[in-house]
């Protein structure tokens, strides 16, 4: 009679956990699904309205036709730009973090700020480049302006990943080259960051991903709704590839009719994203699997 | 010889400095952003008092005279993060238990950078496809008069938080220590009993730090709401009314704000109080992921 008892439970145990699984699978899936119908929506719709005049000429007829080319620039110089400007001090921050700091009050805040940068909304840093990049230093709508805002946002960004690749560096390495006398500069100089540097690329190339797909930091600082002239100077306004497409979107002379050159813009930006980090997460793998192997 | 290390350790003392002060640039940051905002928010209050601003019903800036009460944004708001919540946070987690948990090592391989690719989907282009293919879905399927409503603009941010929820609660499950785990199945525990019973506790604390990073993630996000939430500003009566979250207005009205007008002090203000939201949700998060820490297999 015990004997029943257990096995009708063990029965029940069983089939409970294959219908939990079975739902933890599906909802693992339904990420999967998600990204795909997104991908395939915005290349189906969007593919026919790419071309070589789409990528290489400027938008005419106030932007019923013609393609996106100082956009793609605008882009690029705004998400280059921000990451000139935080890599450094990314980098920098990043080592004073993992290699110097002790565990501490001032290390609990200075995380703490860290942390809080990164989930500051995205628009709050469009008002802040706004005030401060815009008017106080009276940069003007520019590249300049929307760079370093975009520059700000990507820092704790480029700071995760200098220390995550700075926390794979094994202790050996440091504890080596101070055996041999080297100072703590001289170690993270000539071994730590040499060993960081591939994990360090790859958080680079994700924060230049992030910063190129963003549009409410610049909508306030860099990106302008039209200019007919590529920029000339770093405190030039230009257009922006995620901007162009809001603007499009929902403010465009006709929204029907450019619908190609909105998915178009669209598939562009994603490319160019996606691209970014399909390389950055390949190359971390390969980098994952020769440091364990 | 001495003289060579002196000035060795005259140098590391300035890199240490040198290195402590770039340190300090995020901190920084968050105290100009701070100051900014406030500095361009204040103002306002000369016109409107604290409690009006908060509290008030409506918000016409533009009419004569204007009205700046954010009560509808600040409502519509916390309205499309609750439900965006209750979309992301089960099917963020569950994911993150079947990439912790079940999948294969080759599986997983496949379905995290799937997860990291939905993250890495620029705003915009989400706001886009919700506004063009999700929005005449919807108007369709259930008969509502526009498909650019609250229920929408929900449904894009669970995508968009998902991917935060996801990662953080699978670094939680995955510093489980093994011999928990390992004790359990050894009394007779199913797999599926384990995971409830000795897993997800010990994993409560960073997995309650997804959830408010991904929630803080939802509130803070613009362009989604910008673009799909209908933008009208009123205290929604149903799901699929139009609403008109904090960030969407910012967003929406600063290019017609004139520097320095009331209207550009009240979204700056609007500003300080979608900020003070984020980063008291980031600070909770902080305090939860350091004070259930759970250090070592002792502690359980």
């Amino acid at each position: 009679m015990k004997i029943d008892i257990d096995q009708d439970y063990h029965r029940r145990k069983k089939a409970a956990q294959r219908i939990a699984f079975v739902i933890f699978r599906s909802a693992a899936f339904i990420n999967g699904i998600a990204l795909f119908i997104i991908l395939y929506f915005m290349v189906a719709n969007g593919w026919q309205a790419i071309s070589w005049e789409f990528l290489t000429r400027p938008p005419v007829d106030s932007m019923t036709r013609g393609g996106i080319l100082p956009c793609i620039i605008g882009t690029f110089a705004l998400s280059f730009g921000a990451i000139i400007a935080a890599l450094p001090i990314g980098i920098a921050s990043a080592i004073y973090l993992n290699e110097y700091a002790t565990q501490g009050r001032a290390i609990r805040i200075i995380r703490l700020g860290v942390t809080s940068l990164a989930g500051v909304p995205s628009v709050v840093f469009g008002l802040f480049g706004l005030a401060f990049f815009v008017v106080i230093l009276k940069m003007g709508v520019s590249i300049m302006a929307g760079a370093l805002t975009l520059g700000v946002m990507s820092l704790p960004v480029i700071i995760g990943a200098t220390e995550e690749a700075l926390k794979a560096v094994p202790n050996t390495f440091r504890e080596a080259s101070l055996g041999l006398g080297a100072t703590k500069w001289q170690t993270i100089w000539r071994i730590v960051l040499p060993a960081a540097l591939p994990g360090i690329l790859t958080g680079s190339i994700l924060g230049l991903s992030r910063a190129a797909g963003e549009t409410a930091p610049i909508m306030f600082t860099g990106a302008v709704f039209f200019t007919p002239k590529l920029p000339q100077s770093l405190f030039d306004e230009v257009m922006a590839l995620p901007y162009h497409i809001y603007v499009l979107a929902t403010a465009g002379t006709n929204i029907e009719e450019t619908r190609h050159l909105q998915y178009g813009t669209a598939l562009v930006l994603i490319a160019l994203v996606l691209g970014m980090n399909v390389i950055a997460i390949f190359y971390r793998s390969r980098l994952r699997r020769r440091l364990t192997g | 010889m001495k003289k060579t290390a002196t000035t060795r350790n005259l140098t590391e003392r300035w890199m240490r400095l040198f290195f402590f002060l770039v340190a300090l640039t995020s901190l920084t940051a968050l105290f100009l952003i701070t100051v900014f905002l406030i500095k361009e928010g204040l103002p306002i209050f000369k016109t409107v008092s604290v409690r009006e601003f908060i509290f008030g019903q409506y918000w016409y800036p533009t009419s004569d005279p204007p009205d700046f009460g954010i009560f509808p944004l600040i409502v519509a708001s916390l309205l499309v993060t609750l439900f965006s919540g209750l979309i992301a946070v089960p099917l963020g987690i569950m994911t993150a238990i079947y990439i912790a948990e079940m999948a294969s090592a080759r599986v997983s391989e496949i379905v995290k950078p799937m997860v990291e690719l939905l993250a890495a989907l620029p705003s915009v282009v989400i706001g886009f496809f919700g506004m063009v293919l999700v929005a005449p879905f919807l108007q369709r399927v259930f008969g509502v008069p526009t498909g650019l409503n609250m229920f929408n603009a929900s449904l894009m941010l669970a995508f968009m938080s998902i991917p935060t929820i996801c990662s953080i609660s699978e670094d939680a499950i995955h510093s489980v220590p093994a011999a928990l785990k390992e004790a359990s199945i050894a009394l007779g525990a199913s797999h599926l009993q384990t995971l409830v019973r000795v897993i997800l506790p010990a994993a409560i604390s960073g997995i309650s730090t997804a959830v408010i990073l991904g929630l803080s993630r939802a509130i803070g996000e613009t362009m989604v709401v910008l673009m799909v939430a209908g933008g009208a500003a009123m205290i929604p009566r149903s799901l699929f009314d139009p609403v008109r979250p904090m960030p969407a207005s910012i967003a929406a009205e600063m290019a017609e704000a004139p520097l320095g007008s009331e209207h550009y002090y009240a979204l700056f203000a609007t500003g300080i109080v979608l900020f003070i939201m984020t980063l008291s949700f980031n600070i909770i998060a902080d305090y939860l992921s350091h004070k259930y820490r759970r250090v070592g297999e002792a502690s359980l």
